[in-house]
């Protein structure tokens, strides 16, 4: 593959540039699905059947800490790009492997949150309600999730391979993706959360 | 024992054991004839692992032409039943189930591969690319199309086909009414082959805005390209609403959950909303892509370039947005309120505007050209005026007051079919008698080709004009007899005739390829229609890198005006190809996905989960593969080259 080398690394091929730009679509599709899960939700958000509402069960504090565990790790991921754009392989490592740590709090606050709603009694079959409200918030967890490993195989290629154009462009759209997911993160905590305690 | 019960068929009947015999034979007979043949490898080695969007077109093309016939079998069951008054061919339940998997197996799995067979097949030639902009990504989108179609398929042997209509509305969808599982084939196997779908879209997307030759700017690029483009902006825009709405209507089905349901908060209106969200949009991706290849034929055979180039393109870039703003016209008689229904009535009525700058811009076209009438051309002339009935029945369908009149009947059946059939499928064979030659080496005969048009056109309007007729008097569509007292039984035997004389088209395209396989002339150039864009400037059949020199265009019409003009297509010198290399991992992951689906089905949560994790792991695989593909050299282009020139 030829290497152009006034671009950054993770530009520097031509199916580099592609791979970017196709996960630009594939984000846009991304935002459509997180679209419908809200407007669902909000269709849903009053019809709770027998069940409890959402300012029955929401509690501010573990999704406050998961909020800012998310942010943090959106501001870390951006530091270990930066440090990849300069070349410095050390730093970028440490970086993506505190954002995966954050990650992995995160989905352990959410974890421990879905068992407290199963446990009073909102469960995924309770209502309407319940059942949005859980495959929202399950959706961007799988994400999460996902991420987690999608990262961690990152990191053991980076650790292999070095940067080179290909762990650079992997590197780049994987910090795409999870600024997408903080961003779906700052809507559920908006419109679900906080509008639900509201 | 017990555990096999639930595989059985919940309504059997004489042709579902015929079936299930004629499937066993023709799967029998195929693996005897590969191993017979030794063609195990070379199937294996040229077709499953190819990452070659030709040969992937042709892949979709071949599955189109199954499906076809698959749902044109269901279709002439339904006329069949409905030919005479209180007929007992069919009963209830199997008559529910047909129109529903007519409806499904004709929109998901024939009209969908069709417009994926010419896309993938022509767009990357169109704009001078040698392959798409992830080759195995479109492998993976073709094979995970390929085995969601099979999973839907198998629904008639084994757990019986969904009932519930191609809408699949709940609450009929939900568990209490549609006791079997085909309606979870119907979640299942539509979601997997979406899934293939959506990736088409980000791959066809990047396609077109990165890899065109140079000099093809956005307002150069052919008519088929820029239809491409809007339908898969649509397609990226729209599926993963319908995504979003399987894999709620499958948790209300498998985990008792209360989405759609009518107790505990549940709104199945919300499913109707989210359905067509999709679903709506999804008539125009499947129309546009139509309008692209009526507007390469009807160029090439008048011998003009197209009339109005940009508006053409406008006009595509505001129906595309219009459609997403329609989907409530779908259920008018669903009581949202009159200020609703206004809305969608008059976005609806506006979609006939561009749609008419379409039609007026072709017959501009037309206007002073030198005719030829080829089947191709034929086709695309019969699509104008037929599709315009099509249209004027939308817009009076568009108007919601009287729309409770036509509400579910035949009227909207033949609205519907008659936009489809001229648009889409009229646009389909032509496209399949004008990119032949370019895909197969050898000309269709054009005078079977002319008989079947004529079988087709006539056998079309004999099969549904009739409907809007009974449509009005009040036929009630989806019912699966009606009593003598209607009066409705003439029209529909007359119906049923017409679907006859369709099945006598269809089986002549049939003899069609046969007869031109055996006596079609082999040497007929690579420009046999005196065409006007790339995908004619290089040799027939197509090297695997498509075009050995990279093209430069300057117009968007490149090739005419390199033959007329004395415009030079290809300046440049050889340099070595960067291909990239076949993988089997698309084929295997599809399958394990087609595992996934029917164990999702029968909700064997074991082979499940392991089937995710299969899935998982092919994509870790995926991750850590070095796959860097290979490069073709200048002196196996060049072999290549000669060998192709004196072919021609």
């Amino acid at each position: 593959m030829k290497i152009d080398h006034s671009l950054p690394l993770e530009y520097s091929t031509k199916q580099n540039g592609l791979n970017i730009f196709g996960f630009w679509v594939f984000l846009a599709a991304e935002i459509m699905l997180f679209a419908t899960l809200f407007t669902s939700y909000f269709t849903l958000e009053h019809r709770v059947g027998s069940g409890p509402s959402g300012a029955e069960i929401f509690e501010i504090t573990p999704v406050l800490i998961e909020t800012l565990v998310l942010l943090t790790s959106s501001f870390t991921i951006g530091l270990g790009v930066h440090a990849m754009r300069i070349g410095n392989k050390k730093a970028m490592m440490t970086f993506f492997m505190v954002t995966l740590l954050l990650g992995l709090t995160f989905l352990g606050f959410e974890i421990f949150e879905f068992v407290h709603y199963v446990h009073i009694g909102a469960g995924l079959q309770v209502s309407a309600f319940t059942a949005i409200l859980l495959t929202t918030l399950g959706t961007h967890g799988a994400h999460v999730t996902f991420g987690l490993f999608w990262g961690t195989a990152i990191l053991l290629q980076l650790k292999k391979r070095g940067l080179t154009p290909e762990t650079a462009n992997k590197s780049f759209i994987f910090s795409l993706y999870w600024h997408f997911l903080d961003v779906v993160w700052i809507f559920i905590f908006s419109f679900i959360y906080l509008k639900g305690m509201m | 024992m017990e555990f096999f019960q639930r595989f059985a068929i919940p309504n059997p009947s004489l042709a579902i054991y015929a079936s299930m015999v004629a499937i066993g034979l023709t799967v029998i007979a195929i693996i005897a004839g590969l191993t017979y043949f030794k063609k195990w490898g070379y199937l294996w080695r040229e077709w499953l692992t190819t990452v070659d969007h030709k040969r992937i077109g042709i892949m979709y093309l071949i599955s189109a032409l199954i499906m076809l016939f698959r749902g044109g079998v269901d279709a002439i069951m339904m006329r069949a039943q409905l030919a005479v008054p209180d007929n007992k061919l069919l009963d209830a339940q199997h008559y529910n189930e047909i129109f529903t998997t007519h409806g499904v197996v004709m929109v998901m799995f024939m009209a969908m591969p069709f417009i994926f067979a010419f896309m993938n097949y022509v767009v990357p030639l169109q704009i001078g690319a040698r392959d798409v902009a992830f080759p195995r990504l479109n492998a993976l989108s073709f094979w995970l199309f390929f085995f969601g179609a099979m999973l839907f398929n198998l629904s008639f042997v084994i757990g019986g086909s969904p009932d519930a209509g191609w809408t699949s509305y709940f609450p009929l969808a939900g568990n209490d009414f549609s006791e079997s599982v085909g309606t979870n084939y119907y979640m299942l196997a539509i979601q997997i082959s979406g899934l293939g779908s959506l990736m088409t879209g980000i791959n066809m997307i990047t396609t077109i805005i990165k890899m065109r030759a140079p000099g093809m700017t956005l307002m150069k690029m052919p008519m088929f390209t820029w239809a491409t483009l809007v339908t898969n902006l649509i397609m990226v825009t729209v599926f993963p609403v319908l995504t979003v709405a399987l894999a709620m209507g499958t948790m209300d089905r498998l985990f008792g959950t209360h989405f759609f349901a009518t107790t505990n908060g549940g709104m199945d209106m919300l499913w109707a909303n989210l359905f067509w969200v999709w679903g709506h949009p999804e008539v125009y991706i499947l129309i546009l892509p139509a309008f692209g290849i009526y507007s390469e034929i009807i160029s090439t055979f008048a011998g003009r370039n197209l009339y109005g180039y940009k508006s053409m393109v406008a006009s595509m870039v505001v129906i595309s947005a219009l459609s997403c703003m329609v989907w409530a016209h779908h259920f008018f008689t669903m009581g949202q309120g009159a200020l609703s229904n206004s809305f969608f009535s008059i976005t609806t009525m506006m979609i006939s505007v561009p749609t008419g700058v379409k039609i007026f811009n072709w017959l501009f076209t037309l206007w002073k050209g030198k005719i030829r009438f080829t089947v191709p051309m034929l086709y695309s002339i019969g699509f104008i005026p037929l599709f315009v009935i099509g249209g004027v029945t939308g817009v009076m369908l568009a108007m919601s007051a009287a729309d409770y009149q036509y509400h579910n009947t035949m009227f909207l059946v033949a609205h519907f079919h008659n936009t489809i059939i001229p648009g889409v499928v009229f646009a389909m064979l032509a496209g399949l008698t004008f990119y032949w030659p370019k895909m197969f080496g050898f000309m269709l005969n054009e005078r079977i080709g002319k008989w079947a048009f004529w079988f087709l056109s006539i056998g079309f309007c004999l099969a549904f004009f009739p409907m809007y007729i009974t449509g009005l008097d009040g036929q009630a569509r989806r019912m699966y007899t009606y009593s003598e007292a209607t009066g409705f039984g003439p029209l529909n035997m007359v119906s049923f005739v017409g679907a006859g004389v369709m099945a006598i088209a269809f089986a002549l395209i049939v003899y069609n390829v046969y007869y031109s396989v055996r006596y079609s002339p082999r040497n007929i150039g690579a420009d046999p229609w005196d065409a006007r864009s790339l995908e004619w400037a290089t040799h027939t059949p197509v090297p695997e890198y498509n075009f050995a020199i990279e093209p430069q265009v300057a117009s968007s019409q490149a090739f005419w005006d390199s033959k007329k003009k004395g415009h030079e297509l290809f300046p440049g010198k050889l340099e070595k190809i960067h291909m990239p290399n076949n993988s089997g991992v698309p084929f295997i992951m599809s399958a394990i996905f087609f595992v996934w689906g029917f164990s999702m089905v029968f909700s064997l949560w074991i082979p499940a989960i392991i089937s995710v994790i299969a899935i998982f792991a092919c994509m870790a695989h995926r991750s850590f593969e070095k796959d860097h593909g290979h490069y073709i050299s200048v002196k196996e282009i060049e072999e290549t080259e000669t060998k192709l020139r004196g072919a021609n």
